[in-house]
């Protein structure tokens, strides 16, 4: 989706702030907050895709309003209520409805894993197909503009770029946020010019690469 | 949102601690998933303790030190770096696919993640505020190298920089340059000196 999440290449958000000694967390709700939402993929399925595009779809003066760790709480109620794992009533009062069901926990302190901590696991599938594209190709980044999620961002559309490098396989994020299939598709290394994104005033060596998989490219 | 504190108390006129909105909103979901039984209270401190104590940087700080030292080390590392930091021992079984790019005199790279804030958690542990900030996730790409002076790094003419946006589930980590003046220092010390923000690509490493 062309959603305000696709920041790359906009003016006008000032210099960047390094903070010094900055804490792990500014406050401990945000430890709070990131551990639910990895505990609630053991319910919601562990799709980082989908969780993903929970955040895309907030409101965008939200989404520009809210920190990291507000934009991860609130795109968090909004999964677990439609999974129906929550009510919105309950959400406000911080209590069960009177005689809902009270599950087990799946994660506990005993099962959990360096998995439940950080985002590992490969997304890489093999699928045998023969890569369309070569390192040293010539491609041009599709001018498509999907309503759903996708990793294609705007600044490459219709750009014209080298491949890199071939990843293999990788699940398409364009279908699995949706809940349609893992869709694997070879995944690519592309490397564009800095002039060919951003104009012949850029340095000639400079260059962005970004990961792109084989339906977002065309030969060039 | 660049540089915002968001603090878990506000403070009154009287000087009381007052737990703000958020921390309260917070506290009320964890209340109720507790309730329901969706998640187990010792699980969730694991976890924020795991976050806190046992991930971070220093991770990603041993990778640099052992390419440093060890030639054919640096070679897997940039030809295949997943199983190559997978020898240094502190990943699981389920492994990230990581990519680690080299800084040289004539190249700088730099990561970002444009669309969200993707960031190799297992090497260098959570990103930090400015890493996530709008500003940086615009800027990087359109203006690299005002990104980096920013931080204090001008870099010439004759330095190719290189930026890697974050866009699929491959995380990348940068090989900073080894700093002249180091070379008695053996693998844990140069451990010591390499930075996060080094092997983000925002900095050199620097003898302290």
């Amino acid at each position: 989706m062309n959603g305000v999440h696709d920041l790359g290449g906009m003016h006008g958000f000032g210099p960047v702030r390094p903070e010094t000694d900055e804490p792990v967390f500014h406050a401990p709700w945000e430890g709070r907050v990131i551990a639910m939402r990895r505990l609630m993929g053991a319910w919601l399925g562990y799709n980082i895709d989908a969780g993903r595009h929970a955040i895309e779809r907030l409101p965008p003066v939200d989404y520009l309003r809210f920190s990291y760790y507000e934009k991860w709480f609130q795109s968090l109620i909004n999964q677990l209520v439609a999974a129906e794992l929550v009510t919105p009533d309950e959400v406000a009062t911080g209590h069960k409805a009177p005689g809902a069901v009270v599950a087990t926990p799946p994660i506990t302190l005993a099962n959990v894993q360096a998995s439940t901590i950080a985002p590992t696991g490969s997304y890489q599938r093999d699928t045998g197909a023969n890569p369309r594209f070569a390192p040293g190709d010539i491609v041009r980044a599709r001018n498509i503009h999907p309503e759903g999620h996708t990793r294609l961002p705007r600044y490459v559309r219709g750009h014209v770029g080298t491949i890199e490098r071939d990843h293999g396989a990788h699940v398409l994020p364009d279908s699995h946020a949706h809940g349609a299939g893992e869709a694997p598709e070879t995944l690519y290394t592309v490397r564009f010019t800095a002039r060919e994104l951003w104009g012949t005033t850029r340095n000639e060596g400079d260059a962005i690469y970004l990961d792109l998989w084989e339906s977002y490219l065309d030969p060039a | 949102m660049t540089g915002a504190h968001h603090h878990d108390h506000d403070h009154d006129h009287e000087g009381q601690d007052v737990p703000s909105a958020t921390a309260l909103r917070v506290k009320a979901l964890e209340s109720l998933l507790v309730e329901k039984g969706l998640v187990d209270p010792a699980a969730l401190d694991a976890i924020v303790d795991a976050y806190e104590t046992k991930i971070g940087p220093r991770n990603g700080a041993r990778v640099v030190a052992r390419a440093w030292t060890d030639p054919a080390y640096k070679a897997r590392l940039l030809q295949d770096a997943t199983p190559a930091i997978a020898e240094i021992g502190f990943m699981g079984s389920e492994r990230p696919h990581m990519i680690v790019v080299e800084n040289t005199p004539t190249t700088h790279n730099l990561v970002v993640c444009t669309l969200c804030s993707c960031y190799p958690w297992l090497v260098l542990g959570l990103p930090p505020v400015w890493y996530k900030s709008t500003a940086y996730r615009s800027r990087a790409v359109i203006d690299p190298r005002g990104v980096l002076a920013d931080f204090g790094l001008t870099l010439g003419d004759d330095v190719a920089v290189r930026v890697w946006d974050s866009t699929a589930e491959t995380r990348y980590l940068v090989l900073p340059e080894r700093p002249a003046g180091t070379e008695g220092m053996d693998e844990e010390a140069l451990a010591g000196i390499v930075t996060r923000d080094s092997m983000v690509g925002v900095a050199k490493v620097v003898v302290p």
